[in-house]
Parts: structure tokens; C-alpha cells; sequence
């Protein structure tokens, strides 16, 4: 049973995957004239433009240059950076660890630190910990995230100079070894990861405070405390583990919005990551490599409703029968 | 509208939304400077001449701001409408004509509900070269998803209720049918959901300014802050220049997004405790 | 002899209004009580009193006195938090009306009737499994049920489930809040049977809620009619039944069905009456 729910999500990615390859195609090569490219060549005689425009295939039908162009990035050839002339994937390859770093820890505290704080306010609620605690998180909901960046890089990076203000390292310098290298990135992680954290902090606080107030009425939460459990131990074993679930399904659907805040944020600190490459991109209008990051954010996006799917399955025994 | 006004948060939302309005409409009247003059105190802090401190080219922040309410909260309105506008055609089609249609349109949807937004938001208004016009294009065409999943789940309730049936066998047209009964009853739910899609398309017009990709010609708050971050603002530590934008948008935002939920929990009879 | 709970003016005040005003009743040990009512008369609060549970904003006051045979004396009334910890579910334990969401969704049967065995008594989870597995035959259910989740079992198997979680730590008093209701006319008998039995076999004694007089009728030893938070009428049930003395506990048998005569105003256990 549980084998072919699985297969039954995969194929939905496949299938979804496949639309955000058409999506990206037609976004850029009817959208978008790809003449525009050629355009930037500096007298470009007509027989070379016709010349170009075989050598792009673009002289194909478009069912012909869609094939083409799926069976590029298939093989993951994304063409080449018209700024640098690298290939467009060796540059997402080195961006992507830098995003996955600092998506990374933001999530992972955002969502440690918004669900102890919703269980805290749900089961406070209505005292002045829980209004405080809604009053912060729908500021941080509400304002820009680059805004709270600049913020922060004013108060701890230019005011009270403890924290680096930008990129992934300190520039120039010699590491005698992984672990102070390490440290260092970790130093200029900081602000960038308490950005992203802060900006992802309000919605998983106010859904786990909603999450958990729903579990708080359910009568099985009576029945354990009737059994003679204690309180805390009946919040914590039996609530919270029931409130979850809806967090899981929420940051898969907020992925999207999360990875358009790395976008952002990478940018303000010069993170050297997918979000600062696309930046950098859309300044230069360097097409190849803007439609290889957003078809890398779209996957991006498919793959983590798939693994929220899979460990909603993991975690919710009742899905498991669906 | 008269239950608003009796709760404090409701009041208190609409006097911040009136005095953005009132800031939108009147603000290039009560700026002290002309916003784009140029002088040479550059980047300086508050004084006297200028309450809110320069630009980096010398201009007065307080004037920009004021200026700035204009296109921030024009976009985000007209944005919005499109979006709300686009999103009931969507939802009233999929929902009304079920079948294929409604099954292509919902999965549609449900891709434009997942999709990284603002990725998406950059390439097309890369692609078709920035202006207010197609910042208000791009922003409404790619906030659709949540009116039409409202509307859609609306219709499909609707659908099945014994007065539309009653109609359909009195011989009304879909057409007719839509305008009197299915309309009039999701009009509230769009009203409220538009409210909450202004205060996302005004942070969305903020985001597209300050990476560069607002409208060139005019300011806003989000090309303040994009200007202040690429003069070096921050490391010049001028915080005027920094501050009162964020704000605006932060506060702006915030009364907006309360209006909508306040509207929301009027409007869905699930939220209020009375069976649906 | 002293009866084995006894209770003494206990009322439930949320603010001025009294749900429970004043109530008193005693059970003696391997009795079974019946509590009648229409909803809304405070019979499930009085349930909740009785192991102290009553939700926030509700103050409970009165003597509820629990006197085992071989143990200290337990007075409920004067017990802190982390005394009743001690007393629920060991002395008193509640099956809870409608057992839809009562048991934890995201763990096994037998997990759950475990975690309550070794909260109370000195045995290792091992020996704690094999008496679940006695508590689900004796319930009338197969032991391998236990390692299947709430969500796989029918509403009558969970009703068991939460009848064998109530016996887990061998209670003295057994308080079950309209066991048989939202389950069919079938699964009511048995369910009432069950209970019949393991009165018997355990020497329980029972409160047994209901606002359905015929299935009081069936099970109880005494009956107690409870009205507007009052106990109007307490008594042995074939006296009450034959000769009630109180008007309201008069209209409620008026409403139960009569072979050969036709009345109005249909309850459910008349209607499902007629559907047998």
C-alpha cells in the first residue's frame, strides 16, 4: 500500500517536473526574444545572425526547439553565462551549497524556535506572553525581509562592528585548516541566517499557535490528562506531536516565498549562492544563467512539496491507509 | 463596515490605511523639497532642514517618502485588482464547468500556489523591461492562485445548492446564473482575500524596486531602499535614510494584512463558529 | 458501611451562572447510577468534576469522598494537581462521550492502553502489553487489534477501546458519559451488555450518563434525573420509573414509547424504535 502512495507521488512530480521544463521553455523562448541575445553582438552581420539562429536551433518549429531544449537539460547542459562564458550549470553547482547552507539553517531554526514558541503562546493564550509574541511575529511577517537585513547589518555590522556585514568568508585570508575555515563562513553566517530565520519565524509561529490550539480541544488531549497524566508531559507527548503535522505541509507550500527571500537576502550580504547569481543575472541581463537558477528554484520547489509529502506520510499513520 | 469600526484593531487599521491614502494623495504637495533636487549634503542625518536626513545624492529623504506612498501603494492596489480579477475568472470557470477544464485550470493553480514567486516575478519583468505598467502586469498575473482556489472552492459549493438548480430548470443561461446567484454570494470572500493580495503586492513591488527591476522613472518606497543600499547606506551607518521606508511598508503592510483577516473572519462562517 | 463515593454539594460555577448547583449522591461499591438528563443540564460536567478536569474559567467546589475497601480514604475536593494525578484513572476513570477523537491518532491502541498501565502500577512495559492484550478480550476485541491505529477501528470497536482503556488500572469507579450514543441501535446493546458484564465479572461500580432513560433503564441499580444543574428526582429505577414524583422526571418517561399507543414528540430512542 504504502509503495504504490509512493509511486503515485513520484509520478505526480515527474509529471509536474516535466510542466516547469515546458513552463521554463516558453517562458524564456516566446516570452522572451532570444534575438535580444543575439542583438548584443556589435554589428552582426545578417548572415551571421541567420547563422546564429541555426546554430540555437532557433530556425526549428517550436515543437522542435522544445525537444531540443529538453533533451539540453537532460544532459544538464544549460548553455553558457553570457558575462563569464562559463557553462551555466558549473555556476549553479557552485552557488547551490552556499543557498542550501543558508536556507538550510534558516529553516531548521525557524522552525525549532516558531514551534516551542507556538506551543508556548497556544498554551498561554490570551495572556500577555501570547500578544507579545503575535505582535513580534506579524512584524517580521509584515516587513521586508532585506529590509530587517539592512537592519541588522546596521545595528551589529556598522554600529556595534561584532558581526561581518557581507559575503561567505573573510576575503584574503589563509585558513591553516577546515575547522577555522569553517568557523570563519560560520562567523558570516550569522546575520545572513538570523535574516532568513527572522523572516520565516512569523508564519511558522502563528501556524503552530493555531496548529496546537485546534489539538488543545480535542477530547483524546482530556482523556490523557484523565489518565493521570501530568500537563506538561501530555503537551508534549501527545499536542505537539499532532500539531506538527500542519507545519510540514506549510513550509513545502512556502518554499517558493522562502526561496524568493534568499533571493533577496543573498544579495544585501553577497552570499554567494543561487539567489545572488540570479541578482547578478537580471543586472547584467544575462539570460542563459537567469532561466537555469528559476528552472533550479522551480525543482527546487517540486522536490520539497515531494519530501514534505514523504514525511507527512512518515509521520501521520492515517495517510498511510489513504 | 460598522463591525470593523468596533473593534480596536479594526479602527486602528483603517486610520493607518486612511493616513497612507491621505500620504498617497497628498504627498507631493506636503514634501518640503522636490524629492529628486540634488544638493551637496550628501548622506547627512537629521537636522532642521531636513527632518529625515539626505540621500546619497543630497536629496531629502522626508520628500521621497512622502512621494514615495504614491507608486508603492498604486501598484499594490491596481496589482491587486487584476490579480482578484484574473483569479475569479479562473475559479468561476474550473469551478462552474467542471470536467477537464476544471481539472487543468486546478492544477494550474495549485502550481502558481507553489511556485517561487518572485523568481518568477524577476524573469518576466526582465524580460519585458521594468515599468509601473508591467510591474502591475506581472504582480497581478502571478497572484491569481489564492483568489482563484477561493472562488473555486466557492462555486463548487454553490454549484450543487437547490436554488441553482431551481434556476438551471427555469431555463437561466450559465451566464445568468453566475451574475445573480453565484457572484453576489463569493463577492464577500473575494473582497476579502483582494484586501490581503494588496498587502503582498505592495511587499512584491518592494522587492522587484529594490533589486532594481521597479520602474526607473519613479519613487518608491522599495527604490529608496534599493538606492540607500546601493550607495552604501549602511555602511555609512546612515539610518534615516534606511529606516523610515522599511517602516512605512512594515506598518502599511501590516494594517492592510489586519483588515483582510478582520474581513476574513466576517466572511467565512467556518471562522465565525456558526455552521457553514 | 460507608458508601464507596460520596457526594456532597458539588457545584460548577463559570462566573455567576451554576452549571452544577449543589448536587449529592452517593454509590455504593458494585453499584451502577444512572444520570438522566436532557443536554445541556450539567450531567458531563458533573463527570468532569468528579475527576477534576473542568476547562479553565470553571471553579468547583462541594466534597467528593472515595472510600476504597483496604485504602486511605481519597478526598478528591481537597487534592492538588499533582494529587489527582495520582487518583485518576486508578480510582475513578471516565469513558468519554463519543470516542470519535479520543484516543491520540498518531499512536497504536496498544501503546496507548500501556502508557495508562504503567502509569499507575509497578509492572515493565512487557507485562503492561500482555494485560492490554487481556483488557482487549475482555472487551470483546482480538489482541492483534492493538498494534492497529484509532483511525483503522469502527466506532464501535474505538468505544470498546476506550472501555478497556478506562479498566486499564483497575478502578473502583467507572463514569461512562453516554456510552452508546452515535452508535447504532445494535452496537448500543452490546456496548450496554459489555458493561453489564464487566460490572459483574469486576465488581465495578458505574455511573452511567445518559440523557436516554431507556438505556438507564436497562443497566442501572439507582437512577438520579438531574435538571437545570439540580438532581430532582434519585431513587431506585423501578420505583422512579413507576412512580415518579418529580414533574420534569414525569415529562421525560412521557417521552419514552408506549407499546400500542401512537405519541407525538419523537426521541431518539423512539425513533429508533420504529426503525427496529
Amino acid at each position: 500500500m504504502s509503495a504504490r502512495w509512493l509511486a503515485r507521488k513520484l509520478a505526480a512530480a515527474a509529471l509536474t517536473l516535466v510542466f516547469v521544463l515546458a513552463f521554463n521553455f516558453f517562458l524564456f523562448r516566446v516570452m522572451g526574444d532570444p534575438l535580444n541575445q543575439l542583438a548584443r553582438l556589435p554589428r552582426a552581420t545578417p548572415e551571421e545572425i541567420e547563422r546564429l539562429r541555426a546554430a540555437y536551433g532557433l530556425d526549428q518549429s517550436l515543437l522542435g526547439q522544445f525537444a531540443d531544449y529538453a533533451k539540453d537539460m537532460l544532459t544538464l547542459d544549460m548553455g553558457v553565462s553570457q558575462v563569464t562564458r562559463e557553462p551555466v550549470w558549473n555556476e549553479i553547482l557552485t552557488a547551490l551549497p552556499w543557498t542550501l547552507l543558508l536556507v538550510g539553517t534558516g529553516t531548521l531554526i525557524a522552525t525549532l524556535l516558531g514551534s516551542w514558541l507556538g506551543v508556548i503562546a497556544a498554551t498561554r493564550r490570551g495572556r500577555r506572553t501570547d500578544d507579545s509574541l503575535l505582535s513580534f511575529s506579524l512584524f517580521t511577517y509584515a516587513a521586508p525581509e532585506y529590509w530587517i537585513g539592512i537592519l541588522l547589518i546596521l545595528l551589529f555590522a556598522v554600529a556595534v562592528p561584532i558581526l561581518p556585514a557581507g559575503q561567505q568568508m573573510t576575503p584574503g585570508v589563509e585558513f591553516s585548516g577546515p575547522i577555522p575555515q569553517a568557523l570563519d563562513v560560520a562567523e558570516h553566517l550569522i546575520l545572513p541566517a538570523t535574516t532568513m530565520t527572522l523572516m520565516m519565524l512569523g508564519q511558522y509561529f502563528l501556524i503552530m499557535r493555531s496548529s496546537m490550539v485546534d489539538v488543545l480541544t480535542e477530547d483524546f488531549v482530556t482523556v490523557k490528562r484523565a489518565t493521570g497524566l501530568p500537563w506538561p508531559r501530555v503537551v508534549r507527548r501527545h499536542a505537539v506531536p499532532n500539531a506538527l503535522l500542519p507545519l510540514v505541509t506549510l513550509s513545502a507550500i512556502s518554499f517558493g516565498a522562502v526561496l524568493g527571500g534568499a533571493v533577496t537576502i543573498e544579495t544585501i550580504f553577497s552570499w554567494p549562492g543561487l539567489g545572488d547569481l540570479s541578482y547578478e543575472a537580471v543586472q547584467a541581463k544575462d539570460f542563459p544563467v537567469l532561466q537555469g537558477t528559476f528552472f533550479v528554484f522551480s525543482v527546487g520547489v517540486v522536490l520539497a512539496n515531494l519530501l514534505a509529502d514523504v514525511l507527512y506520510f512518515v509521520l501521520d499513520p492515517r495517510v498511510q491507509d489513504a | 463596515m460598522t463591525k470593523l469600526l468596533s473593534t480596536a484593531r479594526g479602527r486602528l487599521s483603517l486610520s493607518v490605511i486612511v493616513f497612507f491614502a491621505l500620504m498617497a494623495i497628498f504627498g507631493p504637495l506636503l514634501a518640503p523639497d522636490d524629492p529628486r533636487a540634488s544638493s551637496l549634503e550628501v548622506l547627512e542625518g537629521i537636522s532642521l532642514a531636513h527632518p529625515l536626513g539626505t540621500t546619497e545624492n543630497g536629496s531629502d529623504v522626508l520628500s521621497q517618502l512622502l512621494v514615495g506612498a504614491r507608486v508603492s501603494i498604486l501598484v499594490g492596489f491596481a496589482a491587486a485588482l487584476i490579480s482578484a480579477a484574473l483569479g475569479t475568472a479562473v475559479g468561476l470557470a474550473g469551478g462552474y464547468f467542471g470536467g477537464w477544464t476544471d481539472r487543468l485550470l486546478d492544477a494550474l493553480e495549485n502550481w502558481f500556489l507553489v511556485l517561487p514567486t518572485l523568481p518568477l516575478m524577476i524573469v518576466l519583468t526582465r524580460l519585458l523591461s521594468p515599468s509601473l505598467i508591467v510591474l502591475i502586469l506581472v504582480i497581478g498575473l502571478t497572484s491569481w492562485a489564492g483568489t482563484g482556489r477561493i472562488v473555486r472552492a466557492q462555486v463548487l459549493t454553490l454549484r450543487e445548492r437547490a436554488f441553482v438548480e431551481r434556476a438551471r430548470a427555469l431555463g437561466a443561461s450559465d451566464l445568468y446564473i453566475v451574475r445573480t446567484h453565484i457572484l453576489p454570494n463569493t463577492a464577500p470572500l473575494i473582497f476579502a482575500n483582494t484586501v490581503l493580495i494588496i498587502a503582498v503586492a505592495i511587499l512584491s513591488e518592494a522587492a522587484l524596486a529594490f533589486l532594481g527591476l521597479g520602474d526607473p522613472n519613479s519613487i518608491s518606497w522599495g527604490t529608496m531602499l534599493e538606492h540607500a543600499f546601493d550607495s552604501g547606506a549602511p555602511s555609512a551607518g546612515a539610518w534615516w535614510y534606511v529606516v523610515p521606508p522599511g517602516l512605512c511598508l512594515t506598518v502599511l503592510v501590516l494594517a492592510v494584512a489586519l483588515l483582510g483577516y478582520l474581513f476574513e473572519e466576517q466572511v467565512n462562517p467556518r471562522l465565525q463558529g456558526r455552521p457553514a | 458501611m460507608s458508601p464507596l463515593l460520596e457526594v456532597t454539594e458539588l457545584t460548577v460555577r463559570h462566573g455567576a451562572e451554576a452549571i452544577v448547583d449543589g448536587i449529592s449522591f452517593t454509590l455504593e461499591a458494585g453499584e451502577a447510577l444512572g444520570l438522566a438528563g436532557e443536554s445541556g443540564c450539567g450531567k458531563s460536567t458533573t463527570a468532569l468534576a468528579l475527576l477534576k478536569l473542568l476547562p479553565e474559567g470553571l471553579a468547583q467546589s462541594g466534597a467528593i469522598a472515595l472510600r476504597r475497601d483496604g485504602e486511605e480514604p481519597v478526598n478528591v475536593d481537597r487534592r492538588t494537581e499533582a494529587g489527582m494525578q495520582r487518583v485518576r484513572w486508578r480510582h475513578i476513570s471516565l469513558v468519554f462521550q463519543g470516542a470519535m477523537n479520543a484516543l491520540d491518532p498518531v499512536q497504536r491502541i496498544e501503546r496507548q492502553l500501556i502508557d495508562a498501565i504503567v502509569l499507575h502500577e509497578p509492572v515493565g512495559r512487557a507485562a503492561a502489553a500482555a494485560r492490554a492484550a487481556e483488557l482487549l478480550e475482555l472487551v470483546g476485541l482480538a489482541a492483534r487489534l492493538g498494534r492497529r491505529y484509532p483511525h483503522q477501528l469502527s466506532g464501535g470497536q474505538r468505544q470498546r477501546v476506550m472501555i478497556a482503556l478506562a479498566l486499564a488500572c483497575r478502578p473502583a469507579v467507572v463514569i461512562a458519559d453516554e456510552p452508546t450514543t452515535a452508535l447504532d441501535v445494535v452496537m448500543q446493546a452490546q456496548i450496554l451488555q459489555l458493561l453489564e458484564r464487566l460490572r459483574e465479572e469486576l465488581g465495578l461500580a458505574l455511573i452511567l450518563i445518559s440523557h436516554d432513560l431507556a438505556v438507564l433503564a436497562e443497566t442501572c441499580d439507582r437512577i438520579a434525573v438531574m435538571q437545570a444543574g439540580r438532581i430532582v428526582e434519585c431513587g431506585p429505577v423501578a420505583d422512579v420509573f413507576t412512580a415518579p414524583q418529580h414533574p420534569y422526571t414525569q415529562r421525560l418517561l412521557a417521552t419514552l414509547p408506549v407499546i400500542g399507543s401512537t405519541r407525538g414528540g419523537l426521541s431518539q430512542s423512539q425513533s429508533q424504535e420504529e426503525a427496529r
